[in-house]
Order: structure tokens, then sequence, then C-alpha cells
């Protein structure tokens, strides 16, 4: 019988992330992954700013701390220089569709060999809960009080289906972290993103709709909750692009 | 010869700074101090294009050329701008198919012309002109001695393209000769 | 190779970084220092390298954080707005303690400015430019030859201090063709066991972090930097001496003004005027013990800059006040001639010819 126990692919340093927050979830399924793949002894992480900020603390690999937003050119230099490590970004929204959008856009029309991994959450989590690319219209946050007003700043960014139409991106995932299915689910695409790095087959991106009670203001349950009834309406579950298809 | 600096101005596309590079090219191989500096920016794109060569036995200075001891001019509004700019005992070497001036010898200059382009056309040599003025130019300059130009081309035009060698050996001989 | 060749400045440097090692550079087209892309294109893929253009200056930099990371050698370059953009990668660059060359060929600003040949980056390359408490070995070429054998030595000090180097340069030297010793110097290899190259490949975990919200660990880790940047100060600070054997004036240039000011010094030097020229070949670390030498028997100092004035203020520091020190100067891409300079020589020399 198999007792419990932590991934490898996590060190011991205990998370800093709020009580209900999901990317210690999402940071388990990375690591598991690469446990799993048996890579993480040539694996780099491309740490971000915002919450994730600190991931190079907690996966059990070498790790190289990149600016706000320029998380996949740092992975393009890594990897261009070590082509048979797996090279790796975590970021999150405001990393990576605010600040880094000229950065992500270009790594996938490269078809850069990298894996990403997306965690949006649809706010800034690190600076205190502000408005992010991918915040909801009408959505509250501290820098829009009277809701995303999209006359004034816009609509959100709908990442995966933006880069579904640049030509090089080989894989395009969005997946969900709000129950045990969709958990499960989710771990199969960061796996099948980390394979297509294995096999050379490019750019991959895996976006994970992601909670932030803290500065959604509501208990880690209501924002599961929330997540399943508003963001899923804007960012839609499934594959919107796979140029694996037929490799098998 | 301690130091010579020259000045070879023309529009964009006569192949200014090829000749330059010739002279420079010819220094080095005579192992001489040289330097060449282009005009860059937009002017290269079909508007005046200019290059500074400084050829010495000593170690260069500056490699701005703005009192050449020798101007070769390749068209009227370079002529205008640096025909009176020439140091003492310089010399001007000037295409009178694109030239039209009153300006004349005097104590401080000795001014040479050439049909350089017409030549060109006239001999076969599309697109020479500047290595028929060059000829002209170090002929009444001495700054080199012919063998040393045609040594200095052989090296430096590739061997892969002996026609192209031909036909600039034949427009620096034109100008020699003119 | 042992028999000069007439090569551009900007495709000479080329050349010595991929002869210095460095096999990946990261680009973006910029006006007066394109040629230096142009020649990594065509050559990167012929020597196994990587040749990339970035989507923009930021990315260019960042990428080459994502080499030096992996410990090989890295170099990016551009000219001045190109350079205010990788200010933060620079930054970064310093705080990771990761070694790379940066190569500003600079031209006239601020702003979009001009093109033409300018020496307005001092304080962007001495000073900072970027955030935060960091240093850069900043080294300035007045020859081609010297675009060659400062950018073995760029990379060289980077990996003695892990930290950046810049090679400022101006537009003439980089457009400027001039016989050049492609000589392949010795390369020496230093300590990497911190890169990121895997687990599998050392020992324990490495991480490349500029990141510390420990204010008493941030303060160590910026004292270590300027420790090792006390070092570099003690004992790699370059410079020539131009006839100061008995100079009463000092000029103080670098890069092409220094080439125009050699001219001045003999022309003055034929009046009899005893003028020298002391030439900082570090602008980073700057040649501050010599400058304090020449001021105990030169009566002035004169600065010769293509900008409004930046090095003066370090010649000042330098020599502690202690004598005037001139201003010769033009600024916006133009460039002083000899006698410019000559007239600066004539009345920091009292009005006397």
């Amino acid at each position: 019988m198999e007792v419990f126990k932590k991934t490898n692919g996590l060190t011991d340093a205990p998370f800093h992330y709020c009580p209900g927050c999901t990317h210690g979830i999402i940071h388990r399924l990375v690591a598991e992954v690469l446990e799993e793949l048996g890579v993480l002894d040539r694996s780099i992480a491309i740490a971000s700013v915002g919450c994730s900020v600190f991931s190079y603390n907690y996966f059990n690999c070498d790790a190289i701390q990149a600016a706000h937003g320029r998380a996949p050119a740092v992975a393009t230099g890594a990897k261009r220089s070590m082509p048979d490590n797996i090279v790796f970004t975590y970021q999150g929204d405001g990393d990576l569709a605010a600040i880094g959008t000229a950065e992500t856009v270009h790594a996938a029309a490269r078809n850069e060999n990298i894996t990403v991994i997306f965690v949006n959450n649809a706010i800034y989590g690190m600076t205190g809960g502000q408005m992010a690319p991918t915040s909801l219209p009408n959505q509250v946050t501290q820098t829009s009080p009277y809701g995303r007003d999209v006359t004034l700043v816009g609509y959100p960014i709908k990442v995966s289906e933006m880069l579904s139409q640049v030509e090089g991106a080989t894989y395009i995932e969005r997946v969900a972290v709000d129950n045990v299915k969709n958990i499960k689910n989710a771990k199969k695409a960061i796996k099948k993103a980390f394979q297509n790095q294995i096999d050379k087959k490019g750019f991959s991106l895996i976006e994970v709709l992601s909670t932030c009670p803290t500065n959604w203001g509501k208990s880690p349950k209501d924002s599961l909750l929330w997540l399943e009834e508003n963001m899923k309406k804007n960012y839609p579950l499934g594959v919107f692009k796979d140029r694996t298809k037929g490799d098998e | 010869m301690s130091t010579c600096k020259i000045l070879i101005a023309g529009f964009g596309g006569q192949g200014v700074l090829f000749s330059g590079k010739v002279l420079a090219y010819t220094g080095l191989t005579l192992d001489k101090e040289v330097s060449w500096l282009p005009s860059y920016g937009p002017e290269m794109r079909g508007g005046t294009a200019n290059c500074s060569v400084t050829v010495s036995s000593e170690q260069i200075g500056s490699p701005i050329v703005s009192e050449p001891d020798l101007l070769i001019a390749m068209n009227q509004p370079s002529f205008d701008k640096y025909c009176e700019e020439t140091s003492d005992n310089s010399i001007i070497v000037y295409d009178s198919a694109l030239i039209s001036t009153e300006f004349k010898s005097n104590d401080k200059v000795k001014v040479f012309e050439i049909p350089a382009t017409r030549l060109a056309s006239d001999n076969d040599l599309p697109g020479l002109a500047n290595m028929i003025i060059l000829g002209k130019s170090v002929k009444e300059s001495g700054v080199f001695t012919k063998d040393q130009v045609f040594d200095a081309m052989k090296k430096l035009v590739s061997s892969k393209k002996p026609e192209l060698l031909e036909k600039n050996i034949k427009a620096l001989e034109l100008g020699f000769n003119y | 190779m042992s028999e000069k060749v007439l090569m551009k400045g900007n495709e000479a440097l080329a050349e010595a970084a991929i002869m210095a090692g460095c096999k990946h550079y990261f680009g973006y087209p910029i006006t007066p220092q394109t040629e230096v892309a142009a020649y990594m294109a065509k050559k990167m893929p012929k020597v196994g390298g990587v040749f990339l253009q970035a989507e923009s200056e930021v990315s260019a930099i960042n990428m080459v954080i994502g080499v030096a990371a992996t410990g090989k050698r890295a170099m990016t370059s551009s000219s001045s707005p190109g350079i205010s953009l990788k200010s933060e990668g620079i930054s970064y660059l310093a705080g990771c303690e990761l070694p790379a060359l940066i190569v500003n060929v600079q031209r006239g600003g601020p702003g979009l400015g001009g093109i033409q040949p300018s020496q307005s980056d001092y304080y962007q390359a001495t000073k900072g430019g970027g955030h935060g408490d960091y240093k850069l070995i900043v080294l300035a070429p007045n020859s081609v030859q010297e675009m060659v054998d400062l950018t073995f030595k760029g990379f060289d000090l980077a990996e003695k201090y892990r930290m950046p180097a810049m090679l400022l340069c101006d537009g003439t030297m980089g457009q400027m063709m001039e016989p050049v010793l492609l000589n392949q110097g010795e390369i020496k290899t230093y300590d990497k066991s911190w890169a990121t190259t895997g687990t599998g490949n050392h020992e324990g975990r490495n991480v490349v972090n500029s990141l510390s919200l420990n204010p008493e660990e941030l303060e160590v880790w910026n004292h270590r930097r300027y420790d090792r940047y006390k070092i570099a100060q003690e004992n790699d600070v370059m410079y020539e001496e131009y006839l100061m054997d008995d100079a009463e004036i000092c000029i103080v240039a670098f890069g092409i003004a220094s080439r125009v000011s050699k001219n001045a010094i003999n022309q003055a030097r034929a009046k009899g005027i005893k003028v020298g020229m002391i030439r900082p070949i570090t602008l980073w670390p700057f040649p501050e013990k010599v400058l304090k030498k020449a001021s105990e028997k030169c009566k002035a100092f004169i600065s010769v800059e293509l900008n409004m004035g930046q090095m003066i203020d370090d010649v000042r520091l330098a020599i502690e006040c202690s004598k005037p020190v001139y201003l010769c100067n033009r600024t916006g891409g133009m460039i002083m001639s000899p006698e410019e300079v000559l007239a600066s020589i004539i009345k920091a020399n009292g009005g006397n010819e």
C-alpha cells in the first residue's frame, strides 16, 4: 500500500502562499510532473514577479529569478544555452499578460522549446489586489473600485485564445484547479506540456485558472465557487492549440 | 610621405566608400598606419556620401579629415562644399562629367579634372567611375605608385571574381593614363 | 591570425567576441551598431553559436541573463536609446552577479536624439543607468584594435569579478576601419560552480537571484559586491599617458575625443606649450590615482568630451578640485576639431600661445 508522501520535486521550504490559494496545488502538480518524468536534475525553473516570485525557493531544481514579465526571454537564453535541459517559466497574469506580453507572444512565435505555466487568478496578488489584464468586466479590485469599466480600461486578455492564433506555438491548453477532476486534468495538461519539451516539439503554455481568496475578499470555498461561476464563463477550459496531434 | 589626409565625396551609390577602402587597403599592404571613416546614416541612401582616409607612417590621431591633402570630388555639391577647405599644397581631382566649375589651381591647391563618369560609359565600365578617378588621383598625388595600388586591388577583390578584378584594373589604368 | 586585416570597428568587436568564446548573441537593430548584429547573424551559425534577433532590447538583455546564468559567455549590443531599455536587465545582471558584455555604440541624445557619434551616455554607464547600488566595468576603446582587445578584456573582467562589463564606444569607433590584429589572446577560465545547469551537474541547488526581502541580508549582498568592486579599483584600472612627463596642462579624454586631442596636443607642442593627455581606458574603475598624481605638477586640466560635460565631474573629484578643470565639448553628434581643442589648451595656458 502506498503511503501519501511529499513529492521530491518540492524543497522543504514552507510555502508563503495565503490559506486557500491554489498556487500550492499548481506548484505540487508541476513538481510531481518533473519528478515523474525524471527530469528534476536537469530542470531550470524561471521564477517571475508576483506571488510566485519565491517559486525559486520551492521547486527542487536550479532556478533563475527573472524581472517582471521577462521570464520567457530569460528562459529563451537558458534553453538556447542548455538545449538538453528542461526550462520552464512559472508566471502570473500581471507578469505574463501585461508587462510581459511581448516576451510571451514572441517566445510562442519562435516556438521556443520551453514550457510556460501561466497562473490566471484575475488579479495582482503580491501587490495587494489591483486590476489585472485578466480581471473580469465589472470585477471590483483596488484599482477598479467601481468595477472594471471596459469602456475605460478595456477588456480582459484571453491569453490562450490569443496564443492559439500564433502560428509558431505548439500546445496551448486552459485548465482549472477548482475540483479533483479538474486538478487531475490540469496535471495531465502540465505533463503533456513538459513531455512536448522533452520531445523537442516546442512552445507549450498551460493556463491554469486559480483563486485568490485574500484579494477577492472571499473564503477559500467561495473563491472556488466564484472561479466556477465567473471565471470559466470568460475563460472556457480546453485545448486551444495542439500541433502535436497525429504525432503519437 | 609622412601623413596624407584624403577626402572622397560624392553621391551614395558612386562607390565613394569602396574607393576609400582601396586606398586604405593599399596603405595596409605597405605596413602604413591607415584609417577609413565613412559618413553614415540617411545620407548613405541616395544623398551625399563621403569618406575620410588617412595614410601615415606615424600613428594616426583623429581619423576625421577636415582639411584634406587630396580631395576627390564626384558631384557638384561635394566639390562646392569642400574645394576651399583643402590644406596648403593640396590636390583636388574632380569628375568633370558631373561638375562644372571656374575654380582654378592656385598657390595653395592644384586642380585636376577627369570626365570619369563619361569615360566609364564610353569604355563599357559601368559603375567604375570611382576607380577611374582614383587612378587619376593616385597618379597626381603620388600617394602610392600604380603597382602598389594594383597589387592591393588584386588582394582586395576576391579571386573568385576574375572579371570584376579585370574591370577594376582596367578602370584604374584608364585614370592613370588620362 | 597573425596578419593585420582591415576591419570596421563594429565587425572587429563582433569577431573578437566570437574568438573570446562568446557563442550567444542577442540583438536588435539600431544605428550605428547594426553591423554587429549583421556580423553575428552571418558568423554564429557557422561556429555553432546562437544569433537571435530579439523582439526588443528588453528581451535581448534578458536572453543574455538566461545564458549568463548557465555560466556561458553572452553578449548584446545596442546604441544609446536601446541601452536605456536594457538598463533594467543590466541592473538584474549586477544584482544576480552575472558576467556578460554589453556594447554601447553611442549616438546623440536624449530621447531619440540623432545617429552621429556621441559620448553622452558616460553618466549612464559609469553612475548606474539602472536602479540600485551597482557598478559596471566600463571600457572605452579609441581604435579598432582596442575594440578587439577590450572585447577580450571585457569578458575577462566580467567573469573575474562576476559583474557585467560594458564596451562604451561611439559611432566613429563602430563605423571606422583600421588595420587590426585579431589576436586570440589568453582566455582565462573562472569558477562557474554557481551556474544553473541542472542539479545533476553540480552539488546542491543553484539559484540565480537578486531578490531579498530581508534588508540585513540585502545589505550584506551589496557590501560583498562592493568589496569586489574595490579589488577591481585596485587592480584593473587602465589608462594611457601621452607626453605627460613634462606636461603642465593635462587633457583628459577617451574614445574619439582622445584621438582629436592628440592632434591638438601635437599642434600645441609645436608652439611650445607643455601639454599632455591622460586617456582613461577603463571609465570605471576611473584612473583616479594617476590624475591625482598629475595634479601635483599640472596647473590645469581640460576634459574633452562629446557631451555637455559628464566625465569632468570625475576629473574634478579625482584631483579634489585642486586645479582648474576646463571643458572642451561638442554635443548632439558633433565632433570637436583639433583647432577647438587647441583653443582650449591656449585658454588653459593663460592665453599664452
